[in-house]
């Protein structure tokens, strides 16, 4: 699946190997997990209310938009959040199990 | 300058309950006059938790509460738009045998009143509601209590007092009333409104009106602390309480789950009030022990509006002591929302017909006149 | 007797210079900021890692200021990572990493900032479509841009702005739209050129922007985002009236800014409608001082005047509450902040009347348009509540319909929301009121620890 954003800038930290919807991908350091997320995905997370997935907004910490669940139940703010190893993002999962 | 207006009743106060008295006023052909300080609906019939509860409830509200949870099954209809009223059923949790020898005695009770009960063991309870925390020992349903949005309430009972004639002025905050001669002149800063009744729906600021016509009660304010997480996936089916009634929590049909427990911060003077965080944060601990998969969500608002309360927690429903033709309705104590509207009916049979079917007798004001013998508070607080 | 608590909240240009004044003074102020590291949105700077300098463009060295500062004073106790989502009486609520926690003060100087000002329009919450200030934020602060092909509408300075910032980068953009006419810029220059070195800039990134074969489309309206699940194309109309299609997989879109007032209003400050910029604004007077005795307000969260305003307004409002302490204040100082202050705005005046909050957009809105992202309300709902449930107020339409109930609170729908209310109820704009804030003024989790 192709990703939204694209890296003008390369990044020479760590790697950071993390999953989304089961799979593994990587990151690196220095990446908000918005950031980890959209390059390998064109969005964060489905909609409550309507057949429809979200990738944030404002990128500020303010719309609150781009929310997402990871598998152990934690739901983090994805623009102000660093990534971290093991994350499990789950994207288009079915939130409910 | 003073517009003047001549009627048969000037309701003070729009909330819930002056609305509804209103509406069943206009529907026995009497003219009226409602004063609302603010916008009708928005003060505590506004703001509170939304529990269409009958369990739990003091016995003596109960035949009131039977009757008011019978008008809700027709309120849609009636007032022409979704309320959004769910009888999700509501269930009381047990955390220790105690409560549940609580939760039996009152089933019984309520069972005289005709409210039907299940009282659930542990593993009914969980069979139920599958989430549910350890600390759960059982618990009682009631299958016909629910919940409705308590923001569309009141609004939408105002709006049909205006469409039955009613007149409704809204952000007209009384500033005296008075009996002169077989009449009531009541007033505001623009308005002075001639009436042959009054009724006193004023909610926290009952207690002031009372005062006017020589009636000093204990009304005291009470101000619920409420919290609402993000939209999560329906699980919190059932409105729930706890015996002792320090947590409740619901979940709205859109995923919100909406968390009540402790007390806000209020200025009864000032009518003004709001939530308390240390309150907010034992409300959330308090949850998370019930509902432990809340673990992840958050919290995105927070409220506290201000109802008044009586020692006792039971209203003031009734004819003043001291004046003819004056109706009191107030002293909710934080779960009038659910009886709103048969208080509405009330206060129109005691105006029309000088007396309500309904046995207010134990909402009487003159309760407060040898203050020693106050009946015991009711435990719960749940509202 | 115990040294007066001073706690500001934001680093951006305002809060950094206002701790600076501070420290200078003697004092240990405390600053607490959400982000990891100082510089506000503006002055955004990357987690960790290596993002090009060359991103910050024209205001490299502004940036390095305020990224310096606090280095230098010791006196500073700053507190990155730190959400303040209440202010009561004379406490923040905050919540850390480490859960929550609560800090007292006796002077507060809220340096809380702005955000882009979204307007809805079809498409607007399809995957791919960002603010203007999002778009610049992925690039400085990640340096990745918002997707493979780029077109960037909206109205403001930032406009051009993050165009040249993107092409600069190597990103390629696509199209860049003013929903405003031309012709007010031209007429502003004279009062732009009361900053001349801002005017040059803004005249040269749009120079820039032309001589790269981004020529700038003015006027343009009726823009709408397509895509099954993500952005596929921008649709506009130019000033003749004549459709366009661009394919692209990102767009940015926004219309200047608003401030980010929840704070200020939380702790009781007064508030007055802004005609110019169509907002309700904290009341601050020319010294940062509040209606509330103990808190102060400096940079763009009582108003937008920019950056630079912001730096004079944090080091002006020190002194005030210096002053407001007894302590000496440099009045020398004091009056020549004054002065830079009153030109920054008749500037920003110029510039406000350069790019107009174009609400004539808001018309165009379609019933069954999302206004709240959060929560999915349609502009159908809304006037349906205005018509059919006398919802003349805002917050009244927030009870009815939930509009600004959402996890951002309004901040994203509730401009657009109140020019709806206002059209729908034909109160006018300031007529229907502002949306009451709430605490948290940022969700918080019911577990406590990381926001």
């Amino acid at each position: 699946m192709a990703g939204l954003f694209s890296r003008l800038v390369k990044r020479t930290g760590a790697s950071i190997l993390f999953t989304i919807d089961g799979e593994a991908v990587e990151a690196r350091e220095g990446d908000l997990l918005m950031t980890a997320i959209l390059l390998h995905r064109p969005a964060l997370r489905r909609f409550e209310f309507g057949e429809s997935s979200r990738a944030g907004f404002c990128m500020m910490a303010a719309c609150q938009d781009c929310w997402v669940l990871l598998a152990d139940g934690r739901r983090l703010r994805a623009c102000s959040t660093p990534v971290e190893p093991g994350m499990a993002v789950i994207v288009d999962g079915d939130p409910n199990g | 300058m003073t517009e003047r207006l001549t009627t048969d009743v000037t309701i003070i106060g729009g909330g819930v309950a002056g609305c509804a008295a209103a509406v069943a006023l206009r529907r026995v052909g009497l003219k009226v006059v409602l004063l609302e300080k603010g916008a009708c609906g928005a003060g505590a019939s506004g703001v509170n938790f939304g529990g269409v509860r009958q369990q739990g409830r003091s016995l003596v509200e109960l035949p009131l509460a039977r009757r008011s949870r019978a008008i809700w099954d027709k309120l849609n209809e009636m007032l022409g738009e979704d309320v959004e009223f769910e009888a999700t059923g509501h269930i009381k949790l047990a955390r220790s045998e105690a409560d549940m020898a609580e939760l039996e005695r009152y089933a019984r009770d309520a069972a005289e009143h005709g409210l039907e009960l299940q009282l659930l063991g542990a593993n009914a309870a969980r069979a139920d509601l599958p989430w549910l925390g350890e600390k759960v020992v059982g618990a009682s349903l009631c299958a016909e209590d629910g919940a409705a949005n308590p923001r569309l309430v009141g609004p939408a009972f105002a709006r049909l007092a205006r469409r039955l004639g009613a007149d409704v002025r809204e952000h007209a905050l009384v500033n005296a009333a008075a009996r002169e001669g077989e009449r009531f002149e009541t007033r505001t800063d623009a308005l002075a409104v001639d009436s042959r009744f009054l009724v006193n729906a004023a909610g926290i600021g009952a207690g002031k009106v009372a005062s006017w016509f020589g009636e000093e009660v204990p009304l005291g304010p009470v101000v619920p602390n409420m919290l609402v997480t993000e939209p999560l996936p329906i699980f919190v089916t059932r409105s729930v309480g706890v015996c002792g009634g320090d947590v409740y929590v619901r979940q709205v049909s859109r995923g919100n789950v909406i968390m009540g427990g402790g007390r806000g911060w209020g200025d009864a003077e000032l009518l003004h009030s709001g939530p308390t965080t240390d309150q907010s944060l034992t409300g959330m601990r308090k949850t998370l022990d019930l509902v432990p998969a809340l673990r992840g969500a958050h919290i995105i608002r927070t409220w506290a509006g201000i109802d008044g309360q009586m020692p006792d927690r039971i209203p003031v429903i009734g004819f003043s002591a001291t004046t003819p033709d004056l109706v009191h309705a107030f002293g909710f104590s934080g779960h009038g929302f659910q009886l709103g509207p048969v208080v509405g009916e009330i206060i129109a049979e005691l105006i029309a017909d000088g007396r309500s079917p309904s046995p207010i007798e134990p909402f009487a004001i003159t309760r407060f006149a040898e203050a020693s013998v106050l009946p015991a508070a009711a435990a719960g607080v749940e509202h | 007797m115990a040294d007066p608590l001073v706690v500001i909240v934001g680093a951006g240009p305002a809060g950094v210079r206002a701790a600076e004044t501070l420290a200078l003074a003697g004092l240990q102020p405390i600053l607490i900021d959400e982000a990891e590291r100082p510089g506000g949105q503006i002055y955004r700077q990357p987690p960790a890692g290596a993002v090009r300098p060359g991103i910050y463009g024209l205001e490299i060295r502004k940036a390095a200021g305020i990224h310096g500062v606090l280095a230098g004073l010791g006196a500073v106790d700053y507190r990155p990572r730190t959400l303040v989502w209440n202010v009561f009486q004379d406490r923040l609520d905050l919540l850390t990493i480490e859960g929550h926690g609560e800090q007292r003060f006796d002077r507060l100087i809220l340096a809380t900032g702005a955000m882009d000002r979204a307007l809805p329009f079809p498409g607007w919450t399809l995957p791919g479509v960002f603010t203007l200030g999002g778009a610049q934020i992925a690039l400085k602060s990640q340096g990745v841009s918002i997707g493979r092909r780029v077109a960037l509408v909206g109205a403001g300075p930032l406009l051009p702005l993050v165009a040249h910032q993107y092409v600069g980068a190597g990103a390629q953009v696509v199209a860049v739209l003013d929903v405003t006419p031309f012709a007010p810029k031209l007429l502003q220059l004279l009062g732009l050129a009361a900053e001349p070195g801002t005017l040059a800039k803004g005249l040269w990134y749009t120079a820039r922007n032309r001589m790269q074969g981004l020529a700038a489309a003015y006027g343009v309206r009726a823009i709408r985002a397509e895509g099954k699940r993500q952005v596929e194309a921008l649709i506009y109309k130019d000033a003749m009236g004549v459709e366009h299609r661009i394919a692209c997989d990102a767009i940015g879109a926004s219309c200047g800014l608003r401030s980010e007032t929840q704070l200020a209003d939380l702790a009781g400050c007064a508030f007055v409608f802004d005609q110019v910029g169509r907002q309700w604004v904290p009341q601050r007077t020319g010294q940062g001082r509040s209606s509330v005795p103990a808190v102060y307000l400096a940079g763009d969260g009582a108003g937008i005047g920019g950056a630079d305003a912001a730096e004079l307004q944090g080091r002006r409002t020190a002194l005030a509450v210096l002053e407001d302490l007894g302590r000496p204040v440099d009045l020398a100082e004091a009056a020549r902040l004054d002065r830079r202050l009153a030109r920054q705005a008749r500037f920003r005046k110029a510039l406000e009347n350069a790019y107009p909050f174009p609400d004539h957009l808001l018309d165009d809105v379609a019933d069954e348009e999302m206004v709240c992202r959060c929560e999915g309300i349609t502009a159908g709902a809304l006037r349906e509540a205005a018509r059919d449930k006398d919802a003349a107020e805002i917050n009244r339409l927030k009870a009815f319909t939930r509009i600004g109930m959402g996890r951002c609170q309004g901040r994203v729908c509730g401009h657009a929301a109140a020019e709806l209310l206002a059209r729908a109820s034909g109160v006018g704009i300031e007529g229907v009121g502002r949306l009451r804030g709430q605490p948290p003024v940022k969700p918080i989790p019911v577990l406590g620890g990381v926001p």
